[in-house]
């Protein structure tokens, strides 16, 4: 008891991580949802109309009317509209060759050209679908507008619906990662960082030659921090809830029981790298690039399933991921604990493993 | 006459004093194994995972079909579907009771509904029923066109024989990159996050060590002027970033496939230019703080993070608040990511980024003037 109030005092005396405590979350939950969009919208294109006719006219208006592109310059040749490009101005060009209406309405067919920047293949990939998409509209209407009265709609229709995210919304999907990011970092790396500290100033030596037993030090230094994890991780629903307006789906129960479970596994990490580091520079080091792994190969954003086969394995071994797989589920799609229990099973088996590693490398290092 | 002399032996003296200087500097440098290790394999750790694991290509889709009359047609497009490496059936069930489930336990991306009897000839219009799970909305997008095109493929090959008037064909191509590969955007921004942290990060950390161990008054005391004492620093750092920058540069030709398409040389000019703006912004930094831990906290919650963020090449620009927009402006690294963008993988020449190396340059200027004079009011 009187360890854990030691601790206590010490956290509550650090000019340091109290900021940190509130500040963090509440910057990066609001900061960062803003910044990290992935959503595609408002593509530039570049429209060459070599026709002037009245049918390509009507297409280009067709085009600008949507949401989903804005018309960035109307030059002459191609070349031109290549410059925009490669000076990243604009992301597609559409080129309506001379001759279109005569070609739709003498010969039944003509062709336009579509040339999108791949540099960016997100960005090319749904571009080059969506700007098809308004030419085979295009297309369906002056059909039917040119003969009247034969009715000519596909035999197969296709509908689609977008389950637990209708409005296609990203921030959906970044905020709860974030919350899982800030959690994995607050609770990993500020213990680490704290135990090291106690290191270099040498008072780890005084603790040392006290009577108290490992595990009491372990669990002294680890129950702080604890709930530090758990008081960020309320504090990030909280703001999720009340400044996104994202409705957890699924059970708050489960979720908290995920969250407390993994902090656990976290702070064991913390505790190992702890024990290796010397310094608080060397274990700010080792954070860091422990951090940006996490955050590259967790799948925050992008699909971890579409990675080469190692990067798969190895991100499959992170807890960072199976949490965060297990968040998104329960908070987006509404996830009992029956449908993610493996999730749950690794952590657990994470936490003990990583648990165990680091108390025996702190025996070793005294 | 002899003052001229004199005048020639001290400006000889004084090259002597700077190459001393350097000398020393590079024994620094390379002392110290812990940084010469982040310098060399940061940046293939970077390309590896980058140039590998990220992508933002979309493979390996699981799919449920759910065909509640197993006939011919049905199973045709089902074969078709198999056939395609974009998808993976998992389950083919005749009712769709267990789509949540399968959604929910994260099973299957796509839910693919066919309508009774498809096969049968009537002319009322049936309707296939697409689900995705849109909890990653780009994921779920890009899907959705992959599967839509694969059945738009199958339900219209019957009709090729049965021509449709005012058909307007469209003919697609990917500029700059063909073969779609996802790790080209994230080269010319590797380029920019690793030549910060070497050059700014390290220099930074570097300079403000001599300040902790007292040296920096021995240097300053020292007949040589600090300005010397500054481009002394810098230049180890300048030659090992220029190194690393031809490692990142063939790694990335070479074993990512990402072609070189502008000229070498402009290429070479722009990154030694943002190079020398990354070490004046170090040297600034170093200037501003005065323990190890705090520029080194500094470069990276200040710098590096900034950078992940709002170059572009992770989350792109003009998605971001107006204000995010403008504050990416003040970064080197967005102008110096928008050169390599046109010129490397879009082989621009430089009436195309003229302005944007322009700012580069006054960059470089402003930071390097700012960091002299912090530097010279340190000195009283």
């Amino acid at each position: 008891m009187v360890v854990l109030r030691k601790e206590f005092l010490l956290i509550f005396r650090d000019k340091m991580i109290l900021p940190m405590m509130f500040v963090m979350p509440v910057v990066q939950l609001i900061l960062f949802p803003f910044a990290a969009d992935l959503d595609v919208r408002e593509l530039k294109i570049v429209v060459v109309d070599n026709d002037h006719s009245s049918y390509s006219q009507q297409l280009v208006l067709k085009i600008a009317s949507t949401d989903l592109f804005q018309i960035y310059a109307a030059p002459n040749s191609y070349k031109d509209a290549l410059r925009y490009i490669g000076k990243n101005q604009a992301d597609i060009i559409l080129q309506i060759p001379q001759g279109f209406e005569r070609g739709l309405t003498r010969e039944n067919s003509s062709e336009v050209a579509i040339a999108a920047d791949a540099v960016n293949i997100v960005k090319a990939g749904l571009g080059t679908s969506y700007l098809i998409t308004i030419i085979q509209n295009f297309n369906q209407q002056i059909r039917l507008e040119w003969n009247q009265g034969v009715k000519m709609t596909a035999p197969v229709e296709l509908e689609y619906s977008f389950w637990y995210n209708p409005f296609m919304k990203y921030r959906n999907y970044m905020v709860p990662a974030i919350l899982v990011l800030l959690m994995t970092v607050l609770s990993g790396f500020i213990s680490a960082l704290n135990i090291v500290r106690e290191k270099e100033e040498g008072t780890i030596e005084q603790i040392n030659v006290t009577p108290l037993k490992k595990w009491q030090f372990v669990l002294g230094k680890m129950i702080p921090f604890w709930l530090i994890g758990i008081f960020v991780m309320s504090l990030g629903i909280a703001i999720m809830h009340f400044v996104y307006g994202i409705h957890i789906e699924g059970s708050l129960g489960t979720l908290f029981l995920f969250g407390m479970v993994y902090i656990t596994g976290i702070l064991g990490l913390g505790l190992l790298i702890s024990t290796f580091a010397h310094t608080q520079q060397q274990s700010m080091f080792i954070s860091f690039f422990f951090i940006m792994i996490l955050i590259l190969l967790s799948g925050l954003f992008t699909n971890v399933e579409s990675m080469p086969r190692w990067a798969f394995i190895f991100s499959d071994l992170l807890p960072i991921t199976h949490f965060m797989h297990a968040v998104r589920a329960i908070v987006i799609k509404g996830s009992a604990f029956l449908d993610i229990w493996k999730d749950m099973v690794y952590i657990i088996v994470f936490s003990i493993i990583i648990n165990m590693l680091a108390v025996l490398n702190y025996r070793k290092t005294n | 006459m002899r003052t001229k002399e004199k005048n020639i032996s001290q400006k000889q003296r004084g090259i002597k004093v700077l190459r001393a200087f350097i000398h020393k500097e590079f024994l620094h440098v390379f002392r110290d194994k812990r940084t010469l290790l982040i310098m060399f394999v940061l940046p293939i750790v970077q390309i590896l995972i980058f140039g590998f694991a990220l992508t933002n290509e979309v493979k390996n889709i699981r799919l449920l079909v759910v065909n509640p009359t197993n006939d011919v047609a049905s199973q045709q497009l089902i074969e078709k579907i198999k056939a395609s490496s974009y998808f993976t059936i998992k389950h083919v069930e005749p009712t769709p009771r267990n789509v949540d489930n399968y959604f929910k336990n994260s099973e299957i991306h796509c839910a693919l509904i066919l309508p009774e009897n498809m096969s049968s000839k009537s002319n009322e219009t049936t309707e296939i029923q697409i689900i995705t799970d849109a909890s990653d909305p780009n994921f779920s997008k890009i899907a959705i066109n992959y599967l839509s095109a694969t059945i738009t493929d199958f339900l219209n090959k019957p009709n090729v024989v049965q021509k449709m008037p005012m058909q307007i064909k469209t003919e697609t191509r990917m500029l700059y990159n063909p073969s779609m590969n996802g790790s080209m955007n994230f080269v010319p921004g590797l380029i920019a996050l690793i030549m910060m942290i070497v050059c700014t990060t390290l220099t930074a950390v570097s300079i403000v060590r001599e300040k902790e161990f007292g040296m920096m008054e021995v240097l300053l005391v020292s007949p040589i002027r600090p300005i010397f004492v500054l481009i002394s620093k810098a230049i180890p750092y300048f030659l090992l970033s220029s190194v690393n920058l031809i490692i990142i540069l063939v790694l990335s030709n070479v074993v990512l496939n990402v072609p070189i398409r502008g000229s070498l040389f402009l290429i070479v000019f722009v990154s030694m230019l943002y190079i020398l703006t990354c070490l004046a912004l170090g040297l600034l930094v170093s200037n501003v703080t005065s323990s190890q831990a705090f520029a080194m906290m500094f470069s990276m919650a200040g710098i590096l993070l900034p950078i992940i963020l709002f170059t572009g090449f992770i989350f792109p620009i003009e998605n971001m608040p107006i204000g995010f927009q403008w504050f990416s402006n003040i970064l080197p690294s967005r102008w110096f990511f928008l050169i390599m963008q046109s010129v490397m993988l879009k082989g621009r020449g430089f009436a195309d980024v003229w302005l944007e190396i322009l700012v580069l340059f006054t960059m470089m200027i402003v930071l390097t003037a700012i960091s002299l004079k912090k530097f010279k009011i340190r000195l009283q």
